[in-house]
């Protein structure tokens, strides 16, 4: 993860999601999505910034289709927001840094 | 703090990167504001970038796709020197000289500008459209084409962009029914026979959506018929939009003369606007052609246009 991003997996989803001490942010995304591409920079800045209050991780729709399923997934990307193991937010459509660092401000750890 | 230069250019389809290959190779050192991500065709590299294959941009015999093309030319223009800002541009102000632009507070100031914004993707104006958005309802088949797979889904349109949709989304869907509110499709030849020899492609002619229903997600799609009146419901779950496109052109509201359907009007044959030193090419100011390679064609004018234009101020 140099990006600073996690990356999920069908097997690996529940217990990420479940055993964060802080929000987590999931990016559901595939390699054909243009959108997808245009926000991947995006995301690893955004975790690199806030490493230690979020935690900024992605899934391929691809390859892990029965996750977006379970979550109504219809449409690339979408970023569903998980705190304390609970879909808190949802975020359909590629957006800029400042629009997703407004919607994604409320759910930061403070630092200590 | 500002930031002064000889040419700056607005937007970054076929028509803004061949403005600024050209500018680049002039020495003119061109800063490109090319928007910002997003969902809709009003982002950086602009219409292409929600297209599969491009197959009649000349020099691609096996065609290419869409945002690979614009990645290239985007690395083209990088290559001669051209500076690239990914923001969206808030303001402007051509009243003066140096002409006068600005991404939220931040001011940047040119000698001339190239204006292309482009268009978007228009949407139906119904009400459920926001709430269903993401949930059935989608503007972007290539994104969301997977998601309804198996499923029966329709398409809004009777230009070239439906029909791609249309042909693109039969690889998921098990039927794709194009809505057409008239009773045969503008859209090319080629792409026509293409759509009619699939046979899970179906048409629904003379027929408007009136009404999506759904809560959660897309359940059904409510029709009428522009001959009888008669009101039916489609059990589509899936239904995709591609009714055409309104030029980018609410920045210049005021500052640019445009025509009565929002395009910026241009000296005909020239990229010249009523503003000298504002140079308009691409869609923006094209709602005839609307193709990548006459948007590149007309991105080259400007780019001539500006740089004589810019020798003429010095000499």
């Amino acid at each position: 993860m140099a990006d600073g991003i996690v990356t999920l997996t069908s097997s690996t989803f529940d217990e990420t999601i479940g055993g964060s001490t802080t929000a987590v942010v999931v990016d559901f995304w595939a390699d054909w999505c243009g959108p997808c591409k245009q926000i991947a920079p995006i995301l690893s800045e955004i975790a690199v910034e806030n490493a230690g209050r979020l935690t900024v991780a992605k899934l391929n729709v691809d390859e892990h289709g029965d996750i977006a399923q379970r979550y109504g997934v219809m449409s690339i990307p979408t970023l569903l927001v998980f705190q304390d193991g609970e879909m808190k937010k949802r975020l359909v459509g590629a957006k800029p840094k400042g629009a997703l660092m407004q919607e994604l401000g409320e759910f930061l750890t403070s630092s200590q | 703090m500002s930031d002064r230069r000889e040419v700056l250019i607005i937007g970054s389809g076929p028509a803004g990167l061949t403005a600024a290959i050209y500018t680049a190779r002039a020495n003119l050192s061109p800063l490109v504001i090319e928007g910002e991500p997003s969902s809709t065709t009003d982002q950086p590299g602009g219409q292409l970038m929600l297209t599969t294959e491009v197959e009649n941009f000349p020099g691609w015999p096996e065609g290419i796709m869409g945002p690979e093309l614009m990645g290239r030319c985007r690395e083209q223009a990088a290559r001669f020197g051209a500076e690239f800002l990914t923001a969206k541009v808030t303001r402007v102000d051509f009243s003066s000289s140096p002409k006068k632009v600005w991404v939220g507070e931040t001011l940047y100031e040119a000698d001339a500008v190239i204006v292309s914004t482009g268009a978007q993707s228009l949407m139906l104006g119904l009400e459920a459209e926001s709430r269903l958005i993401g949930h059935g309802l989608s503007t972007c088949a290539t994104c969301d084409g997977f998601f309804f797979r198996g499923q029966d889904i329709g398409v809004v349109g009777g230009g070239d962009s439906a029909l791609e949709e249309a042909l693109f989304l039969t690889k998921f869907a098990s039927s794709v029914t194009i809505i057409h509110r008239r009773d045969s499709l503008r859209a090319s030849k080629v792409m026509q026979d293409r759509a009619r020899a699939n046979e899970k492609i179906r048409f629904m002619w003379n027929t408007q959506v009136t009404d999506l229903v759904g809560d959660t997600k897309l359940e059904s799609v409510k029709l009428k018929s522009l001959e009888t009146g008669e009101e039916t419901t489609a059990q589509f779950t899936g239904l995709f939009v591609a009714i055409g496109h309104r030029p980018n052109t609410d920045l210049f509201k005021g500052v640019l003369d445009m025509e009565d359907n929002g395009y910026l009007k241009t000296v005909p044959g020239r990229s010249l606007t009523n503003v000298e030193g504002v140079f308009a090419c691409g869609d923006v100011q094209d709602h005839t052609y609307r193709q990548a390679i006459t948007a590149a064609g007309s991105g080259c004018m400007a780019a001539i246009d500006c740089e004589r234009w810019l020798e003429a101020q010095h000499g």
